[in-house]
């Protein structure tokens, strides 16, 4: 291992790495993202690494490193996004993509790839035209992604340094300890337009000019990746994909402002993450790209991983540093200094998301024109999703910013599957809101978000189909923030509280005309009485399914229907009589045994007993669909019941 | 339990800002904080019990009884819940006999939910002690609790 001394040895190491990566004539990438992870991933890497051995073929990378040739080698990379496909397999240099891959596949594969040079056909993705995909710039879900943030997530093996090595990383940092004073950097960062990742948007370079002003030391650099909105996964898939990224983005940060020390705050439920970060600290260490006199610069720099304990509040600024400091996340209390003033222990604090930090490598190197150029005028760049719901392809995106939600969810995410229809789209988690289709011609911005009463947040992105209760899906926000609210606001923990009571009470069927009026004021009250992001933006859930969605509200008010057949108040199950051929499958799978009926005859349902579980309607086969999903409740009057019993 | 518990603590004597990673290695060791371990930390780092049990108690990573071999984690992030957890979560208190966020009397079992564990293109996931469960259905659940019994 070749320590980094000076910045201009950086050029060296990169073509030292890129030559070394070269001997190496295929490479088989086998996604390690925690969805492939769960889908086997792991095996199918093992079952790889044992078949090329067994070819007698050197697997060893540090072989590669002493000049020795390989025929072929397996490695694990980072989420490549496409997740619902998993496991997923990369073969390099050709890029040949194969989708779910189980290891009883790798022989094949191998054969195709070593052997006769052609494809395992039964493994390409089929685009929904028919036509099979041989790499990931054919499929349909990759074509019209621009992917910054995520290039290097499914590429580079991130428990390796070299390969971020061999793909200039680190070169921009190099390049700004050669060329550039932090005031530069920090104008490249203002110029590039880069907005704060997190949710806010507040402009990365203000507050990067703010942490270089402020005058008492030291001074700390923190990494959001507190990712608490359920539903999104794309800090995670960044650490986990390319933590090395990350890295070099808060040393850049870190020398911009002055700052000695980083943290960087992650979840409790990203175990992965926290084990590929510590990895990437210690290598980049061990290189002399962070710690102390950095590529012999005479700049220290150092970072620790915190894990987070469980609290979605500490996603806000104030609340996470509390947090690290061993206390109740809490975010502080109006009127406070800015955390660039007083954050950490509290002294100047630079905070960012994941994604904006990983960005910053990119931005240095390519300039600030040419992130600039992507995107739109008030939101440059990119904006990365967690593409999830009833949605065909599911996964990970990267797309520039000022995109139609159109052709996210239609083009990319190929619309909603099993003929479903698509009812709404929700951005920004329990802070966001759920738009209808009559919005999906909004491009995606900051402020177009914003308008339309959702936010464009971290990245989680839900699509709903017409299955889905929206007053349910309120409810199920409130209850979130109800739960996660920190309590010293008064109008947020009261207020989530009597806004999930009225939801409830909605959701049972015991909703009153007015209940829709007292939640507007409700929420109103809560966005004035809270001090942060969590409180503010609580009610942002029912106020869009009461703008877009109103209609539902008032068949679970006035009639008592669940139009979506969700509120199991207000549903009852029953079998269709000319459609049941008697097989007995939901009388056997009944949890309750509220179905009976003798072999070949009609099955009925207790009403009296049924518990509105749905097993019955998941276990009747398709071609009879004999079992119907029926609102408002059927009401048994005694009558029946003893006709039944 | 007394000399693992004063294992974990030695390095932290004092150390205040320290007090959600000792939280997080003492349950790690122990599998929770129970009341000695509590009191013990709040002495080992110099602060009063009432703050130690006022930080624990604000992070939902913490447990404070005893849980069970076995622990199951239903997620109920967004595109889980559209996807159907609630019934998922039903069928696991079903088939375990147990309620959500609770533990069996033989400390087999414990079942609760997660927020999100970040894994929602394989949506409904169940997380089975570390193992991720995607697109979960819950006909699958009894022959996964068979298996824990080997």
């Amino acid at each position: 291992m070749q320590k980094i001394n000076s910045p201009s040895e950086m050029v060296e190491m990169r073509d030292l790495c890129q030559a070394a990566f070269a001997r190496q004539k295929v490479r088989f990438l086998v996604c390690a993202g925690t969805g492939c992870i769960a889908g086997g991933s792991m095996e199918v890497y093992a079952e790889l690494k044992r078949l090329i051995g067994e070819r007698g073929i050197n697997v060893d990378v540090e072989l590669l490193f002493e000049g020795q040739e390989s025929d072929a080698g397996a490695a694990k990379s980072g989420c490549h996004g496409f997740c619902q496909m998993g496991p997923l397999v990369r073969v390099e240099p050709k890029g040949t993509f194969y989708t779910k891959v189980k290891a009883s596949d790798v022989p094949d594969i191998i054969t195709a790839t070593l052997d006769e040079d052609t494809v395992v056909e039964r493994l390409l993705f089929k685009n929904p035209d028919g036509n099979k995909a041989l790499a990931e710039h054919d499929v349909s879900f990759y074509s019209r992604q621009t992917r910054i943030v995520l290039a290097g997530c499914g590429t580079i093996e991130p428990e390796d340094i070299r390969n971020y090595f061999a793909v200039d990383g680190y070169q921009a940092l190099a390049d700004i300890f050669q060329n550039h004073s932090p005031e530069q950097v920090i104008d490249i960062v203002t110029k590039s337009g880069l907005r704060g990742r997190g949710g806010g948007g507040f402009p990365a370079g203000r507050k990067w000019k703010a942490g270089l002003d402020a005058k008492a030391t030291p001074k700390y650099v923190v990494c959001n990746g507190d990712e608490g909105d359920p539903g999104a996964f794309m800090d995670r898939s960044v650490l986990e994909g390319n933590p090395q990224a990350v890295l070099e983005g808060m040393t850049i940060a870190a020398y911009s402002i002055g700052a000695r020390y980083g943290v960087i705050y992650v979840r409790a439920e990203y175990p992965l993450a926290v084990v590929r970060l510590l990895k990437a600290i210690e290598q980049a260490k061990e290189y002399g790209v962070l710690g102390e006199n950095i590529m012999g610069t005479g700049f220290d720099f150092d970072i620790e991983v915190f894990q987070g304990a469980g609290a979605f509040v500490c996603g806000e600024s104030t609340a996470l540093t509390l947090s690290i400091e061993g206390k109740r996340g809490m975010p502080r209390v109006a009127p406070r200094p800015r955390t660039t003033e007083v954050g950490l222990y509290d002294k100047p604090t630079l905070l960012n998301n994941v994604k904006t930090f990983a960005y910053i490598p990119d931005i240095i190197r390519r300039g600030a024109d040419w992130f600039k150029a992507i995107g739109t005028e008030s939101s440059s760049g990119t904006a990365v999703f967690a593409l999830t719901g009833h949605i065909a392809n599911s996964g990970l995106i990267e797309v520039p910013m000022g995109i139609k939600l159109r052709e996210i969810i239609f083009d990319i995410g190929g619309g909603i599957p099993k003929g479903g229809k698509f009812k709404a789209v929700q951005t920004g988690g329990p802070s966001g809101g759920c738009l209808p289709e009559s919005l999906l011609d909004t491009p995606i911005d900051y402020d177009s978000l914003d308008e339309a009463g959702s936010i464009m947040g971290s990245g989680g992105m839900v699509i709903m189909n017409e299955k889905t209760c929206m007053v349910d899906v309120a409810k199920y926000f409130l209850q979130f923030t109800e739960e996660e609210s920190c309590g010293q606001c008064v109008p947020c923990r009261l207020g989530t509280k009597q806004l999930l009571e009225i939801l409830k009470d909605i959701c049972k069927g015991r909703g009153k005309p007015e209940d829709m009026d007292l939640l507007v004021e409700l929420s109103h009250s809560v966005h004035g009485g809270s001090v942060c992001g969590l409180g503010q933006t609580a009610a942002n859930p029912v106020l869009t399914t009461l703008r877009y969605f109103k209609s539902e509200y008032e068949a679970h008010i006035n009639d008592k229907c669940c139009p979506a057949g969700v509120c199991k108040d207000l549903i009852s199950f029953r079998i269709d009589e000319d459609k049941c051929k008697g097989c007995t499958l939901c009388a056997r799978a009944c949890p309750v045994s509220a179905i009976s009926g003798e072999k070949k005859e009609v099955h009925t349902i207790d009403q009296t007993l049924c518990i509105q579980c749905g097993i019955c309607l998941d276990k009747c086969p398709k071609k009879f669909s004999a079992v119907e999903c029926v609102s408002p409740k059927i009401i048994v009057t005694p009558k029946e019941k003893m006709e039944v019993s | 339990m007394e000399e693992r518990l004063s294992k974990v603590l030695a390095p932290y004597k004092g150390k205040h800002n320290a007090l959600i990673p000792i939280l997080q290695e003492v349950q790690a060791e122990l599998g929770y904080l129970s009341d000695e371990a509590m009191m013990e930390i709040a002495k080992t780092i110099g602060l009063p019990e009432s703050q130690v049990y006022g930080v624990a108690t604000f992070y939902a990573q913490f447990y404070f009884s005893r849980r069970g071999k076995n622990q199951t984690k239903v997620c109920t992030g967004t595109a889980c819940h559209v996807k159907g957890a609630a019934r998922v979560l039903d069928a696991f208190e079903r088939e375990l006999g147990i309620a959500c966020g609770t533990t069996s009397e033989d400390y087999e079992h414990s079942l609760e939910t997660v927020a999100c564990v970040g894994s929602c293109a394989l949506a409904p996931v169940v997380v089975v002690n570390e193992e991720v469960y995607g697109q979960f259905k819950s006909s699958k659940i009894s022959k996964i609790i068979e298996n824990l019994k080997e």
